[in-house]
């Protein structure tokens, strides 16, 4: 490995790492032990508890500082004559545009989410910079080169969408116990404690919406002498008594599902009426630390409480937010991290659970679903930086012919855990690295321009900071440096709808989008069109020739978690992993390529018989006069394998 | 469920991981005692990986004195000279390593792991050995054998872009999960000394070529009383020679180990390449968590990773 002309490539090449998280850990010492001198790494993060049992360049007395600083002071004690440049920032800031990019032999993302991965994606397009991407969740991984004009680019791919439920589901037909505590945490928890002035479908549609709706104001808004108890217990026969009888009054939903069983207090705690509170003495007065579980002696996180204890904690929890933790109510929002705020959604998904028949969860399960908690591994993570690092010097080397994607299995695949695979070509109607332009059917008399820039400009093509031309006129544009007349003539733009703009968009309008800072623009065909589904077009609006898959397309409450949380459900290869978020995905592929992969695998090795594959070169090094084994091929098709992959 | 609850401290701490593997997984590895002798680059990782994971204990086992040359794929140590001069590397890597997780107790033992008796080894449940001669391996397995307790028994070799680790679980019993119905599953391992014994000849076909290639120079190194990696290409004469020789013994075609690949591995020498440690020690580190938690299916019995094709592979040689 350490050849010559190797080691040359190492030591003068300059590596931008983009997190020091679980991957970037590993990476930084991978890199700085392979011999590579000039290495700057960017994290905006902060050290946690919870990082310390696999970020191990990092200990208990530096939580709360900065990953990339810690990270480079840690490697520097091992080599500490190299270069390592930290920057405690969001690679999204516009310090890092195309230029910073372009000082960079080679790119190592190390992740944890897609919006970041998008960016630095587009970044590296704009600076001509290869990319190395990567991913982990639990024991799988996976490593991609990306690299223009030779690979696909990491938006060439569908990448799964966050993982989102119809509304319907949460509000009134629950089959799951994510949908509980979807329920819990974005209903209840924010109607109760989080901002009063917003949205929220906590109240069940029934035949007299009007009713429920007037019903629920009262319900919930608590006058100031009210006592506290009494609040909780109208809170609990509120929610998990009387909305359940008043869904019950809508047959039709009922006639092919399980009827709830509506649940009040008096039945659950016949004898708590009586008022009995916790034992306040055992709680210190911090607030971070207010817990119903430990004023009501509860200890073990990993127990399953029973319903009569999931309604006590329930009524704990709320009595101790409106006792210790008044003046945060009302702009409150779920965090993991508050352990108040976990024990209350625990409680109140498990009581929901009761009332539909779906199995409890404990603290620590629901906690991990609720904060889409990554499974992460350290093993893995140093697989994977490893993995990283012998791309990057082929990379370096421009050593294109054997660039790899690899996946890194749980089970194994024709015996390999480690499973390389020639990367593929750029898909030709990619929107981000070729000049496709894409679609977008909207109602142009009814959608407003700020409607078109967060659904589709935001959410889908992930721009940060875009410009939007119709032709040559300016329509909207984001920048600090604006003239005030401008600025306002945009924000004015805002609120019209797209065919009333003083340039207007209507059928055939072609609109230029750009992100100056990504240095990344494409074209949208507007075509008018008058209605859209509400459960499943929810934006009413649709865009096509746009890669995001879109497995689910009803309407969709978004768990909003601490990061884009994403269905990962690898067939076969895990059953532990629901809900994965983070650090593991971004992966984004390895769902779709993954499974395509086993399938293909299955159908290779079914009628492969060796022939086809000539069309792949075997890697130089490996001296091999035996019909192959030391290439993995995909397509048992010789032509598709042509067109596909990397000659 | 065996044993105490685990603390809110280790739960917070091990939180991710829990995740992973489970609870009864994590209170079975904060039991568990591993012996680790031999810091190459590989078992350096796998240390930090497996310290990280949470074992009860790791005890440590190198008395040679701290070099450039033993520190190549090594970040187990502290930054001024001043403070290694004449500690071993043993003691080095231990006190690094303590630094990772205050709730693993890291020690040093000094000594050669081939002179110590049986006993000694019953004190673990894991023991990985790295870097000393086939035949110290070999014993220090069958001593691991001996023992009435099961003792696991692992052996990694890096050499520069490649690398094997072998394993030896005796009869292993494991939870399968397979789509949520778990099973219990059993399986047998052959010894270090059984598995290279099993003729050529009747392994599958597709058996990958660093297998042979390993065995030629694991061999020669035997034969000239040399320590893994105390080879050179002025030894390529000979070794084609043996190879040549151990292939007509076996009755098995010459094409199966192939001159390029045995050329790499004499050039390697003792060089060890450190994102193939990484890998090889993350792998070691999974392999040995199966192990002591029972939980997920454990490799058997050989695995190999070559930066030449990028695959991670496992051979299952055994009868
Ligand atoms: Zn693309």
């Amino acid at each position: 490995m350490a050849s010559e002309p190797q080691l040359e490539a190492v030591k003068g090449a300059k590596v931008l790492m983009v997190g020091a998280g679980g991957i970037g850990c590993e990476l930084l010492k991978t890199l700085a032990l392979s011999g590579f001198q000039d290495i700057h790494i960017i994290d905006m993060d902060t050290i946690e508890v919870s990082n310390l049992n696999r970020q191990f360049l990092f200990r208990q007395c530096h939580v709360g500082q900065s990953k990339a600083k810690v990270a480079r002071d840690a490697v520097l004690r091992f080599r500490p004559h190299i270069n390592i440049t930290p920057y405690h920032a969001n690679v999204k800031d516009p310090e890092f545009n195309v230029d910073f990019f372009k000082q960079f032999n080679v790119v190592l993302n190390g992740l944890d989410n897609l919006d970041a991965r998008r960016h630095v994606n587009r970044l590296c397009l704009a600076a001509e910079v290869p990319l190395v991407e990567s991913g982990t969740t639990g024991f799988l991984g996976q490593v991609t080169v990306h690299v223009k004009g030779k690979t696909e680019c990491y938006e060439c791919q569908p990448k799964p969408i966050p993982k989102t439920y119809p509304i319907c589901t949460i509000t009134s037909t629950p089959s799951k116990f994510v949908h509980c505590i979807v329920w819990a945490k974005d209903l209840l928890f924010a109607k109760l404690f989080g901002d009063k002035n917003q949205d929220n479908d906590l109240n069940v549609h029934s035949g007299d919406a009007d009713n429920a709706s007037r019903h629920m104001e009262d319900v919930f808004d608590r006058s100031v002498d009210e006592d506290l108890e009494k609040y909780g217990q109208k809170i609990y026969d509120h929610v998990f008594g009387y909305n359940i009888e008043i869904a019950l009054t809508n047959e039709e939903t009922w006639r092919n599902r399980r009827k709830p069983t509506p649940i009040y207090i008096k039945d659950v705690l016949p004898d708590n009426l009586s008022g009995q509170n916790g034992n306040l003495e055992n709680c210190t007065t911090e607030e971070s630390a207010v817990s119903a579980m430990s004023s009501l002696g509860f200890k073990n996180s990993q127990d399953v409480w029973s319903l009569a204890e999931s309604s006590k904690i329930f009524l704990e929890a709320l009595r101790l937010f409106f006792e210790k933790r008044h003046k945060d109510i009302g702009n409150l929002t779920f965090d993991k991290d508050d352990q108040l705020a976990v024990e209350f959604v625990t409680a109140a998904a498990n009581i929901r659970a009761s009332s539909f028949g779906i199995p409890l969860h404990s603290l620590f399960e629901a906690k991990g679903i609720a904060g889409n908690i990554v499974h992460a591994v350290a093993t893995t993570n140093a697989i994977i930086a490893g993995l990283i690092v012998i791309e990057a010097i082929k990379v370096l080397k421009d050593d294109y012919k054997n660039y790899r994607m690899t996946y890194c299995l749980e089970h194994p695949t024709r015996k390999m855990l480690l499973m390389p695979v020639v990367p593929f070509e750029a898909n030709k109607s990619c929107y981000v690295c070729s000049e496709t332009p894409l679609l977008l059917e909207i109602n142009t008399h009814s959608s407003k321009l700020r409607d078109f820039i967060e659904k589709i400009v935001k959410n889908k093509l992930g721009m940060s900071s875009p410009l939007i031309m119709h032709g040559s006129t300016l329509i909207y544009e984001v920048g600090d440096d604006l003239e005030e007349d401008v600025a306002a003539n945009y924000s004015l733009n805002l609120d019209k709808v797209l065919a009333e703009l003083p340039t207007p968009v209507t059928s055939g309008t072609i609109l230029t989008i750009e992100d100056l800072q990504q240095e990344f623009s494409c074209n949208i065909n507007i075509k008018h069109r008058e209605d859209f589904d509400e459960e499943n077009e929810p934006d009413g609006m649709v865009l096509s020739g746009w890669t995001m898959a879109s497995t689910e397309k009803d309407n969709r409450i978004m768990s909003n978690g601490e990061s884009t949380s994403t269905a990962l459900e690898m067939q076969g290869n895990t059953d532990d992993i629901e809900i994965t978020a983070g650090e593991p995905i971004g992966l984004g592929g390895i769902k779709r390529k993954h499974s395509e992969t086993s399938e293909r695998l299955e159908e290779a090795s079914l009628t492969h018989t060796g022939s086809s594959s000539a069309n792949q070169a075997p890697p130089e090094d490996v001296d091999d006069n035996e019909e192959e084994d030391d290439l993995v091929l995909l397509d048992n098709d010789p032509e598709i394998g042509k067109k596909k992959r990397l000659k | 469920m065996d044993g105490e609850e685990l603390t809110a401290q280790e739960t917070a701490l091990y939180d991710r991981q829990i995740r992973v593997w489970g609870a009864d997984a994590q209170r079975r590895l904060s039991k568990s005692h591993i012996l680790v002798s031999g810091l190459s680059g590989i078992s350096v990782e796998f240390c930090k990986n497996i310290v990280l994971a949470g074992v009860g204990s790791l005890t440590l086992m190198d008395d040679r004195p701290v070099t450039d040359d033993v520190l190549q794929a090594n970040f187990l140590f502290p930054p001024l000279e001043s403070e290694y001069v004449g500690r071993s590397l043993g003691e080095l890597c231990c006190e690094s390593l303590k630094d990772f997780n205050p709730m693993v107790c890291v020690s040093v033992v000094k000594g050669d792991v081939a002179q110590f008796d049986g006993e000694f080894f019953d004190k673990f449940d894991a023991v990985v050995v790295s870097g000393c001669s086939f035949n110290t391996k070999k014993a220090v397995n069958e001593k691991c054998r001996k023992q009435s307790k099961r003792i696991a028994f692992f052996a990694v070799e890096c050499r520069d872009s490649c690398g094997e680790i072998f394993v030896d679980l005796q009869n292993h019993s494991y939870m399968q999960k397979n789509s949520n119905v778990a099973a219990e599953c059993l399986l047998s391992y052959p010894s270090l000394e059984e598995a290279i014994m099993i003729p050529w000849k009747g392994l599958p076909r597709r058996v990958t070529k660093l297998y042979f290639a390993m065995r030629v120079i694991e061999k020669f190194e035997l034969l000239k009383e040399r320590n893994p990696g105390e080879i050179s290409m002025f030894d390529l004469p000979d070794v084609l020679k043996l190879s040549k020789e151990l292939c007509e013994a076996q009755s098995l075609s010459e094409s199966h180990i192939s001159v390029a690949l045995l050329e790499r591995l004499l050039a390697a020498g003792r060089r060890e390449c450190p994102p193939v440690c990484a890998v090889l020690g993350g792998f070691l580190g999974q392999e040995v968590i199966k192990a002591l938690s029972g939980k997920g299916d454990p490799l058997k019995n050989f695995f190999y990773f070559d930066t030449a094709d990028g695959k991670g592979v496992i051979e299952d040689i055994s009868n």
